[in-house]
């Protein structure tokens, strides 16, 4: 090969942009190296020499005295997620991000299975762009709007009075755990506006799997008598569930690691993202910190672990 | 040879969508209702009446500008930044075949894979300890790497898509590498290209929960609001901003749609 490259048919170029780019077609690694170091330096060294120096605080302590990190290794910290307070943070965390990645998925099914099977021509265009508008469109703008319809003098209180149905809006803020004062400051309203903010990366994903299951099979299924019921059950819902999954990536992770949300709609209960946030801040306890944010870190190291076996990603 | 396509849907699954989609919208449409509110203290509804003396107050506001000013500057600067990284990325990636390609893919969509406020800590601790002050240039940091993934994820799609028969024809015809690109490769990917800088554009406009950790005293916009959600001081200028970066944020969606639609048409077009 290198006596072919000496004895090119082409004279060599002689020009200085003509020499290098023949320098780069006689040694692509070098071409490589030269395209992938600033990428990599900046992801590699900036973000993950970041994301490893929080780490690895999360094996120091913070001594309750003086208030200074302790640079010995320790498990402490870790033990410390473990008492009652922080593991209740950690738990009512975990169990909204599953509530909310389940209630996405039942309402973002039928809009991906409708868009998928039935849309076409201008329809499928509305449905892409009615879904990407407000994904795309701004978190706090979205979060606002929710503020302004959960308010006790907001649209919600004044629907339902218009409807004389004040009473079930009552009844249900009197109900322990997910009632409150009103529903701006209680879990229900949190809920809501999780499912709201992050429902829309649900749709696409599971959209793109139903895209590949074939009209006809769900006519097969019909034609050998299988009712409705029994034909989302045993063929359209596993071949949805790819999707699904690689949906329930995004509402997980992004309402595990949310700190806003229930910050400005929730009661005054804590979230790990408000921990997180509390700790390093007002508490200055960084690897205290840093011990809540591996929660999420291997949460979803598990749950992607988890997809990559049910063969999610093709879907994304 | 399908038959189902002139099926018509039950009408249990079109309510089921049409209602999810209203679910999805209603509420943005209620922020433009409140704009022209002239209730200040709460957020009656219905409106007692309605004005539009709040959009002169608010263009009247210098610290709306600002921080509107600062939010476009950091945008402009992290997508230049987004889109040489990404593209390098992409074109690395999808041109050739080496090891440790699929980490790299892994590392580009780590930042937006992880939880915000994780990528937002360890910035924030990184320059506590390096004893970096805040300035515009941290943000830029914080945002610059989150908005790789968007510029690389449209270009990769883009790059697999030209064929290498059309580069080795131009390598054929004597053009060198520089004007392979210049002419060849980049009329090809330019619109995938800006549908990404677009996406990342208004990703970093729009990002908050990175940027409070690493923009110390400065204020963007969304921190603004985020100040105003927390403690509500100017609801009828809040109303107006919101409306705004709303109608803001549509255009460059609606561009990156009609830049990469024939694409779109081609992968999912379910033919």
């Amino acid at each position: 090969m290198t006596i072919a490259a000496d004895t090119s048919i082409l004279a060599r170029r002689e020009n200085t942009s003509g020499r290098l780019s023949d320098f780069f077609w006689r040694n692509p690694k070098i071409l490589l190296l030269l395209m992938l170091t600033p990428p990599l330096l900046w992801l590699g060294v900036i973000y993950l020499g970041s994301l490893f120096a929080l780490l690895l605080q999360s094996f120091f302590s913070i001594d309750d005295f003086s208030g200074l990190i302790n640079y010995e290794f320790t498990l402490a910290t870790y033990r410390q997620l473990l008492i009652p307070s922080n593991f209740d943070i950690i738990l009512r965390t975990v169990v909204m991000a599953v509530l909310v990645t389940l209630a996405s998925a039942v309402i973002a099914f039928p809009i991906a299975y409708y868009a998928a099977r039935y849309a076409r021509g201008k329809w499928k265009v509305i449905f892409y762009l009615g879904v990407m508008l407000p994904l795309w469109s701004s978190y706090l703008v979205k979060v606002y709007a929710w503020k302004l319809i959960l308010a006790k003098e907001g649209i919600v209180t004044w629907a339902l009075a218009k409807l004389n149905l004040l009473w079930v809006l009552d009844a249900w803020l009197s109900l322990p755990v997910v009632g409150g004062t009103s529903l701006s400051i209680s879990y229900t309203g949190t809920f809501i506006v999780f499912i709201y903010v992050w429902m829309p990366f649900m749709i696409l994903p599971i959209q793109a799997a139903l895209e590949r299951v074939p009209g006809n099979l769900i006519e097969a299924s019909a034609d050998l008598g299988g009712h409705p019921a029994q034909t989302f059950r045993y063929v359209l819902f596993p071949l949805a569930l790819p999707g699904i999954i690689a949906g329930s990536i995004f509402t997980f992770s992004l309402t595990l690691g949310d700190y806003i949300i229930p910050q400005i709609i929730g009661s005054s209960r804590l979230f790990i993202g408000q921990a997180v946030y509390a700790q390093q801040g007002t508490a200055g306890n960084i690897p205290l910190a840093a011990a809540f944010t591996v929660v999420p870190i291997v949460i979803m190291g598990l749950y992607l672990w988890m997809a990559k076996r049910q063969g999610a990603f093709d879907a994304l | 040879m399908r038959s189902d396509r002139n099926n018509a849907a039950p009408l249990g699954l079109k309510i089921a969508a049409g209602a999810g989609l209203a679910f999805l919208h209603l509420p943005i449409l209620l922020i433009f209702l409140y704009a022209f509110t002239t209730e200040e203290k709460s957020y009656q509804f219905p409106p007692p009446g309605y004005t539009l003396q709040w959009f002169a107050v608010t263009w009247n506001r210098p610290d709306v500008w600002a921080a509107m000013g600062l939010s476009v500057r950091v945008a402009a600067i992290s997508t230049a930044i987004a889109l040489v990284l990404g593209t390098l990325c992409a074109a690395a990636v999808s041109q050739t075949k080496f090891f440790g390609r699929e980490t790299i893919s892994l590392l580009v969509i780590l930042p937006i894979a992880l939880p915000g406020i994780i990528t937002g800590i360890a910035l924030r601790s990184a320059f506590s300890f390096a004893e970096i002050p805040f300035s515009f240039w941290t943000i830029v940091l914080g945002h610059a790497t989150f908005c790789v993934v968007v510029v690389y994820n449209n270009a990769v799609a883009r790059f697999r898509r030209v064929s290498g028969s059309l580069i080795e024809a131009s390598m054929d015809l004597g053009a060198d590498g520089f004007q392979t690109f210049r002419y060849i490769i980049l009329p090809n990917i330019g619109t995938a290209l800006l549908a990404g800088g677009m996406l990342a554009f208004a990703l970093s406009f729009d990002e908050v929960i990175v940027t409070t950790f690493t923009a110390g005293q400065q204020s963007t916009l969304p921190i603004w609001m985020l100040e105003e959600l927390v403690r509500p001081r100017q609801r009828p200028v809040t109303n107006v901003v919101a409306m705004v970066v709303v109608l803001l944020t549509f255009l460059p969606i609606l561009g990156a749609y009609y830049l990469t639609r024939d694409g779109d048409q081609v992968a999912g077009g379910g033919k």
